[in-house]
């Protein structure tokens, strides 16, 4: 499949914390931390519950849906990748079914697709196969939308 | 138990700058921007550059402390800070330590200044190249968000769109900025009017809200600032210009990884700007003129409403170029044209232009003002804020 945004961007970096979210979504599920000792889902990944204070962070799929809870666009080209590209879109998700944590992804949408606070989106894997090593980002698509654009 | 305040107990004594450049125009390396806006603060204040005892800045500066320590020859260093976090979130922050410092005895008399040659370094509005990127921007930077105008607009969305302000109130306050610098010879859009016209039609940054003209400049330069005790500055050539009140931070888990503040869509002022005003028992109401820093012009309509100078629901109608002049207008904002048209020091500038201000010797001079307040760089944690006064105001 294609990518929202053209080769060339960083890739992330894999690393001791946040690792069990990239195999997740390498898998096509969305797994995020949530505590052990409180049960709270939290996000970014951290080494301690910033509620309870428990060390003992466990990993969990949680549903791939949620609602737009901000947005951009940006035009300007911030990195050489992105010279030529126009404009794309970002959003900050949040995920009502775990505990509303948020996430930022791409809108898999056109440049001028109007973008609606509240909107319900969900979850496309999207995998970088050639990169290594391999890893997959998850974007966002309207829910009710059959292919991304 | 005695009160702990830094109210009226240290003065600023002296400001500094350089000449203000564009980007990557200083004949100057940055280090020698530094030294002369030192010197040229010491110079205004009456004081031997050697009495100086600390050094207090923010936002990473390079300039280092023990390095201007020794090209300066002071006698002794007793105090060197930096504040944590990056651009201008801690320019307020700096005078306050620099206060602190000199209030609690650990020295006695403290610049605090920003250097900044971006030419000579990574411009802000450009991504370094990377291949793989760590920590929260491994959740960012694929996805093309990493400027840092792109790490605040979703809160500027957010915002605006909830409360229904128009862009119509964001171009005030980039107009104001344009306005006040171009009657300021210092600035370097001197010369460079803003219109209506022309920043409607600029260009996109990021839709919805920043367009060219809401976004800052990067400058090369150097401001500074000589805090002493408030007894000592009486004996000083300028009228002495009194901390009334300041703070830094950012409220519960403003700083949350990957956008995930629980009160996201803050400039984080909630909590900083009831410090200060406790501080200075003071409100929004007493002050007479605001210097707002303008990382991007969202973010200074979120500092004031966090400051309480401005009610959401009237955003639309306060922010007007005509309530923001110097001279006409309710509240006097930006008066040197503040980072988007003076220079992009960090809000130094704003803080030497508040002591202008209140000395009486501003280029936009507000009549008779007693109090003015210092917002810092908005939406980065921690933030900071202060507010100034002249004697009477004690």
């Amino acid at each position: 499949m294609s990518t929202a945004l053209p080769a060339g961007l960083p890739a992330p970096a894999i690393e001791p914390l946040t690792q069990p979210y990239w195999d997740g979504t390498r898998a096509g599920r969305l797994v995020v931390q949530r505590c052990r000792g409180c049960g709270k889902h939290q996000w970014g990944p951290e080494w301690v519950c910033h509620r309870c204070h428990s060390f003992d962070l466990g990993w969990e799929e949680v549903a791939p849906r949620g609602r737009i809870w901000s947005w951009q666009r940006p035009h300007h080209p911030v990195h050489p990748a992105l010279n030529g590209h126009g404009p794309y879109t970002i959003v900050l998700v949040e995920l009502p079914d775990a505990d509303a944590i948020r996430m930022v992804g791409n809108l898999l949408c056109p440049p001028d697709a109007p973008v609606s606070i509240g909107a319900e989106v969900e979850a496309v894997f999207e995998p970088h196969d050639a990169a290594t090593p391999p890893y997959t980002l998850v974007q966002w698509r309207l829910v009710g939308q059959s292919a991304p654009a | 138990m005695t009160e702990r305040t830094l109210r009226g107990k240290v003065a600023i004594a002296g400001i500094g700058e350089t000449i203000y450049y564009k980007h990557g125009q200083s004949p100057d390396a940055e280090f020698k921007l530094a030294l002369q806006a030192i010197l040229a603060a010491c110079e205004d204040a009456g004081i031997d550059p050697r009495e100086v005892d600390g050094f207090a800045s923010y936002g990473g500066d390079r300039s280092d402390a023990p390095r201007l320590a020794a090209a300066l020859g002071v006698h002794e260093l007793r105090f060197s800070n930096m504040h944590w976090g990056g651009g201008g979130g801690g320019v307020a922050a700096a005078v306050a330590n620099a206060g602190a410092a000199v209030h609690s005895g650990m020295a006695n008399c403290v610049i605090a200044f920003r250097s900044l040659a971006q030419g000579q370094f990574a411009r802000y509005g450009r991504a370094n190249s990377l291949a793989s990127v760590s920590g929260d921007d491994a959740f960012l930077a694929p996805y093309g968000l990493m400027s840092p105008a792109q790490r605040f607009a979703m809160k500027i969305t957010r915002f605006m769109t909830d409360h229904d302000i128009r862009h119509e109130a964001l171009r005030a306050i980039a107009m104001a900025s344009y306005h006040h610098a171009q009657t300021n010879p210092r600035a370097v859009m001197y010369g460079r009017p803003l219109t209506e016209a022309k920043y409607d039609a600029s260009r996109w940054i990021i839709e919805p809200f920043h367009r060219l003209f809401d976004c800052c400049q990067e400058n090369d330069g150097a401001g500074a600032v000589l805090v002493v005790p408030a007894d000592r500055a009486k004996d000083l050539p300028h009228k002495p210009v009194y901390l009334l009140g300041a703070a830094q931070g950012g409220h519960h888990r403003s700083a949350a990884p990957v956008h995930n503040a629980p009160d996201y869509a803050s400039a984080h002022f909630k909590t900083v700007a009831r410090n200060m005003w406790e501080m200075a028992k003071l409100g929004p109401k007493d002050v007479d003129i605001v210097q707002a820093y303008e990382n991007f012009t969202g973010g200074v309509l979120l500092s004031l409403v966090e400051h309480g100078f401005v009610d959401p629901s009237t955003a639309n109608d306060v922010l007007s170029l005509d309530n923001l002049k110097f001279d006409t207008g309710k509240m006097p904002m930006n008066t040197s044209g503040g980072n988007l048209a003076e220079c992009y020091m960090h809000g130094l500038e704003m803080v030497n232009e508040n002591v202008r201000q209140l000395r009486g010797t501003a280029s936009n001079q507000v009549a008779d003002p007693q109090v003015a307040a210092v917002l810092g760089g908005p939406m980065v944690t921690p933030v900071s804020s202060l507010v100034l006064g002249t004697e009477a105001t004690l």
